[in-house]
């Protein structure tokens, strides 16, 4: 009885403080924004595209921190700057995309690594790297969770059109979907996203909450709303085991969620494959006769 | 079987040009389609079967001649186009034919998922619509994707090579499929390379960069015909006893149409 009694105080005393229920809450913003758009992320097959932005957008953060401006601010500002210079050394055809997306994403991240390590810089500015999810501000934390509606809203009015567009793209049109308006706003999505969850995971980190328990998700279950409800769930979860990591045992709180996240992965995925090894889902995926 | 005569035609083209940047790529094509009839669109590849479907449909302008498409067209597209990974079930599927017939915005009500049942069971599917659309067979896909061109509504159906890869049990329930949505009024234009199969329907529409011929199977498909169809790829044999001829055509691979169709949408 003591024993559970202690377990009991163990369990919720990190929670009494303020500034991990600062950090509880930023946690549950960014895993209802990551696990739900993760979803969409994966089988869009963006992943590159999100971890781009997540990196380019670092010297916007530095920019903010240096000002005294939320963090929300400069994010938003260096995604902006990205989307324009993909946009315009994208449209040279001897450069292409690609590599139009590394040379941008390489010399911002870079810029934004001079400006953080200069020795004029406040000493900590390094964690908009990693993130500092138990220093998030309530300015913070309000600008995120009004990005969140933006995003869960968007998602709830855009479903059917990512579904037909998803489904099969080069036909959608014919019943009435339209490849364009899904293309562009998911990018926007994941852009807010990353906005949403970048203060706790920092630029580097950001994109694990992003793809990590979508890619767990998917999985385990086989329908689409199951699979958002489901990633939602398991970022939260790793989000809390990380926070009580960082807590208890004092490691970082950005690093010890992405770690939770990635530890959750590997777990599914082996049970996936001892799924498959015992051949207990096998019947499920034969070919069914025809009626 | 056939209501021929029923509320006039379901689509109407005239002196058809049509093609891309590049050109046109058919031209010369003139038919009508009246309600309840079944026609096969013979054509090899880059023939203009794609480029006349996606006009129909409204994706393409035509370059000159007139179009007048009355009834509602659904396009059932290969179902190897699609994913089978992708997380949705057989209602799902046939529930993206609302796309268009309800406000972006809104979700399917009540009406719509008891339409979408419907659907399902007109193709013999009813007991399968929870099923993941990636575990159903190839045959089970394709009547998948005509229910959801019957959610949409649609009176007039092109099919973009609906029997390729299905085996003989499969084709024949496609094919009853096909003979009574003709039944029911509704109109099939299927895009195949199959003569043989087209000798059963009722209107043939031979395609290569012009149209070749357009009526009735029976007086249309002669060995001119066909030769000016495919380019002279086509073998005859002797028939054995029966006083006619059997046309072998060049063996096509099942993914030219859709090739076709990814190229002229430059993806």
């Amino acid at each position: 009885m003591n024993v559970a009694v202690q377990l009991w105080h163990a369990l919720v005393e990190p929670w009494t403080q303020d500034i991990m229920q600062r950090a509880l809450a930023e946690v549950v913003l960014m895993g209802v924004v990551g696990g739900a758009l993760g979803c969409w992320i994966i089988f869009y097959q963006v992943s590159y595209s999100a971890e781009s932005l997540s990196h380019a957008l670092f010297p916007g953060l530095v920019v903010a921190a240096l000002l005294g401006l939320p963090l929300l601010f400069g994010a938003g500002a260096g995604a902006a700057v990205a989307a324009v210079a993909i946009a315009i050394f994208g449209r040279n055809p001897e450069v292409g995309r690609d590599t139009a997306v590394a040379a941008v994403v390489s010399a911002l991240f870079g810029l934004g690594a001079v400006l953080a390590l200069s020795p004029g810089s406040p000493p900590g500015i390094e964690e908009l790297l990693f993130g500092d999810i138990l220093g998030v501000s309530r300015l913070d934390l309000l600008l995120a969770a009004g990005l969140a509606v933006v995003v869960l809203v968007s998602l709830c009015l855009l479903h059917r059109q990512f579904l037909a567009v998803g489904f099969d793209r080069s036909t959608a049109r014919s019943i009435g979907g339209s490849p364009t308006l899904a293309d562009v706003s998911l990018l926007v999505l994941v852009a807010l996203a990353v906005l949403v969850a970048v203060q706790g995971l920092g630029s580097l980190l950001v994109v694990a909450v992003l793809v990590g328990p979508a890619a767990t998700a998917r999985l385990l279950v086989r329908e689409m709303v199951p699979m958002m409800i489901l990633a939602t769930a398991l970022a939260l979860l790793s989000g809390i085991i990380g926070l009580y990591l960082s807590y208890y045992v004092g490691m970082a709180g950005g690093a010890s969620i992405a770690g939770a996240i990635v530890a959750v992965y590997l777990a599914a995925l082996a049970g996936d494959a001892l799924r498959r090894m015992t051949g207990a889902g096998r019947a499920r995926r034969q070919r069914l006769e025809e009626v | 079987m056939s209501d021929r005569t029923g509320s006039g035609y379901l689509a109407e083209v005239s002196g058809l040009r049509a093609g891309y940047d590049g050109g046109a790529v058919l031209e010369g094509v003139s038919f009508r389609v009246e309600p309840g009839v079944r026609i096969g669109v013979l054509g090899p590849n880059g023939g203009g079967k794609s480029t006349l479907f996606r006009v129909l449909l409204g994706e393409l302008a035509p370059l000159g001649g007139s179009v007048d498409v009355r009834g509602r067209c659904g396009f059932v597209p290969q179902t190897e186009r699609s994913r089978l990974d992708y997380p949705v079930s057989a209602l799902d599927v046939a529930l993206m034919g609302t796309l268009s017939r309800i406000p972006w915005w809104r979700r399917p009500g009540r009406f719509e998922r008891q339409r979408a049942l419907e659907a399902l069971e007109t193709v013999g599917l009813g007991k399968l619509a929870g099923r993941q659309f990636g575990e159903l067979s190839g045959g089970q896909r394709q009547r998948v994707l005509i229910a959801r061109a019957l959610v949409q509504d649609a009176r007039l159906l092109l099919l973009d090579e609906p029997f390729n890869g299905l085996d003989q049990p499969s084709s024949r329930l496609l094919g009853s499929l096909l003979d009574r949505l003709a039944a029911e009024g509704r109109s099939v234009m299927v895009a195949t390379h199959d003569a043989g199969q087209v000798r059963g329907w009722d209107l043939v529409l031979c395609l290569n960069g012009r149209q070749v011929a357009f009526g009735e199977p029976e007086s249309t498909l002669s060995r001119r015909v066909l030769e000016a169809t495919y380019g002279g790829e086509v073998m005859v044999l002797p028939g054995n006893g029966s006083g006619r001829d059997s046309a072998i055509l060049a063996p096509y691979h099942h993914d030219e149409v859709a090739e076709e169709h990814r190229r002229e949408h430059g993806r």
